[in-house]
């Protein structure tokens, strides 16, 4: 596979332990007290939009799922929430992810930002349609953030992958 | 010609159709919302994976907590000894009141025996520390160190050392979740000090709260103080709530807008006490249809209280 379609360079197959990571990474991310800041992206959602792109054999609903349930419990949510926008973020991306890899990073940026815009009404909706109170238009900064951090995070989460420029013929791995 | 009938052989295994797992994993979320938000029978679901989500959370929480106290470590001897002497300047202001309070109170237990009123519910309560605020946007809640191990229960109020500031919401093994009476609909029932009267305070989900249901022309001013009724049999009476802050009279509509914000330090970060439960109030007498309108409103007040006490 490469970075984006389109470039010449072949990355080394991903390995299963750092998509875990990366996702636990996330997790830990959002738990940080930085998460009251005003526009921090959610980082699972991200992070796990990244690897449905990437790896939709992989990281699929069932995953999406496993993490909403998580963020649930950890904010104090109504459960179900979260899931329901993660299993639909991975699901999207997935179906995209074959058109997706043929931008430039920042084309790509661009189109991820509906889904994760989307996700995050998903939930604001159902929690307003449950009586819950209006957060502010400052809830839909975050997956603005998210979208400028797609392109340093595409960077982040392929580095394991990326093989050395300059390769000695005699061991070419 | 056997085998023309046979599945072909699982070359491309892939698994269910995408829809289909969509279909399925969104059936499952909204089952669970639904139910969660309904019937409440999702806790022991939510208790075992707070179980393993809460040591995590709380070490995430570290880098903050080590940064107030390396701020109030740097703070410096000269800062201390001035909060130091302001303290106890404070402390004897208020020991007047405070020495006499035991033989006060003794008095008062002596006084209401010999009228046979039912003797006060003394305070009690435990020391709780509030570890963070729960990252939900749509609530006002933080989660507090003592659990059921420490024996909370769901619906304990919990004061600071101004006036109440939340009730406990859910309980987990090792901590529990106070929702604040500054989040949207969740109600105190209370008595204006200067007038006694009584009504329900709810909160707006801003900082603010509002006491709703009170006639156009009704007895409140600005700076009134709204205490606990006692009405529920949740808070005890007389603990400190609101202070009214704003009031909107438009004859166009029969209930005045009363803004009201909380005494206590609702979003302050520090040490709460966790009130023990109230003993159970006799039960109500039956209703009788021959009621005065008075009676009625203030029933009709109590049930909604419960109601949003429940539902939130």
């Amino acid at each position: 596979m490469q970075p984006t379609f389109s470039s010449s360079r072949i990355l080394l197959p991903v390995r299963p332990w750092f998509i875990f990571f990366s996702l636990i990474a996330a997790v830990l991310l959002n738990f940080l007290p930085t998460a009251h800041w005003p526009g921090m992206p959610d980082w699972v959602a991200l992070v796990l939009c990244f690897w449905s792109v990437r790896e939709f054999r992989r990281v699929g609903m069932g995953w999406a799922f496993m993490l909403g349930l998580l963020m649930d419990v950890a904010d104090g949510a109504v459960l179900g929430q979260h899931c329901f926008a993660y299993v639909l973020l991975a699901y999207v991306s997935a179906t995209l992810s074959r058109r997706l890899l043929w931008f430039p990073l920042l084309q790509q940026a661009l189109q991820i930002m509906p889904l994760l815009l989307a996700a995050q009404l998903v939930q604001a909706l159902m929690r307003l349609a449950v009586g819950a109170d209006f957060p502010g238009l400052g809830y839909f900064i975050g997956p603005i953030i998210a979208t400028l951090l797609w392109i340093p995070a595409t960077f982040i989460l392929l580095l394991p992958q990326y093989r050395p420029v300059e390769q000695d013929p005699d061991r070419p791995i | 010609m056997a085998g023309i009938d046979h599945a072909p052989p699982p070359f491309f295994k892939r698994g269910p159709a995408p829809l289909a797992l969509l279909t399925f994993y969104i059936a499952i979320s909204l089952a669970l919302f639904i139910v969660d938000l309904r019937f409440r029978s999702l806790n022991l679901l939510r208790q075992s994976i707070a179980l393993l989500v809460d040591p995590v959370q709380r070490v995430a929480q570290t880098p903050g907590s080590l940064v107030d106290y390396a701020a109030e470590y740097l703070q410096g001897m000269r800062a201390l000894q001035q909060e130091n002497r302001e303290l106890k300047h404070a402390q004897l202001n208020t020991a007047p009141n405070l020495q006499r309070q035991v033989q006060l109170e003794a008095e008062n237990a002596r006084l209401r025996k010999l009228l046979a009123v039912k003797e006060r519910e003394k305070a009690n309560g435990q020391v709780a520390q509030i570890l963070y605020t729960a990252r939900d946007p749509f609530s006002r809640k933080v989660i507090v160190d003592k659990g059921q191990q420490s024996g909370i229960v769901a619906g304990q109020p919990a004061i600071d050392e101004a006036g109440v500031v939340g009730q406990v919401t859910r309980v987990f093994p090792f901590s529990a979740e106070i929702t604040l009476i500054t989040d949207k609909d969740q109600a105190v029932p209370v008595q204006i000090v200067r007038s006694g009267q009584r009504s329900v305070v709810f909160g707006l989900g801003n900082g603010q709260l509002e006491l709703r249901y009170m006639p156009a022309n009704a007895d409140v001013e600005v700076g009134d103080i709204l205490v606990t009724s006692g009405l529920d049999g949740v808070y005890l009476p007389g603990f400190p709530v609101a202070k009214v802050i704003n009031i909107e009279r438009d004859s166009a509509y029969s209930f005045a807008r009363i803004f009201c914000v909380p005494v206590a330090g609702v979003e302050n970060f520090g040490e709460i006490m966790v009130l023990d439960p109230r003993q159970p109030l006799p039960p109500a007498p039956p209703e009788s249809g021959s009621r005065d309108g008075g009676a009625a409103t203030d029933k009709a007040l109590l049930r909604q209280k419960k109601r949003a006490t429940k539902g939130n």
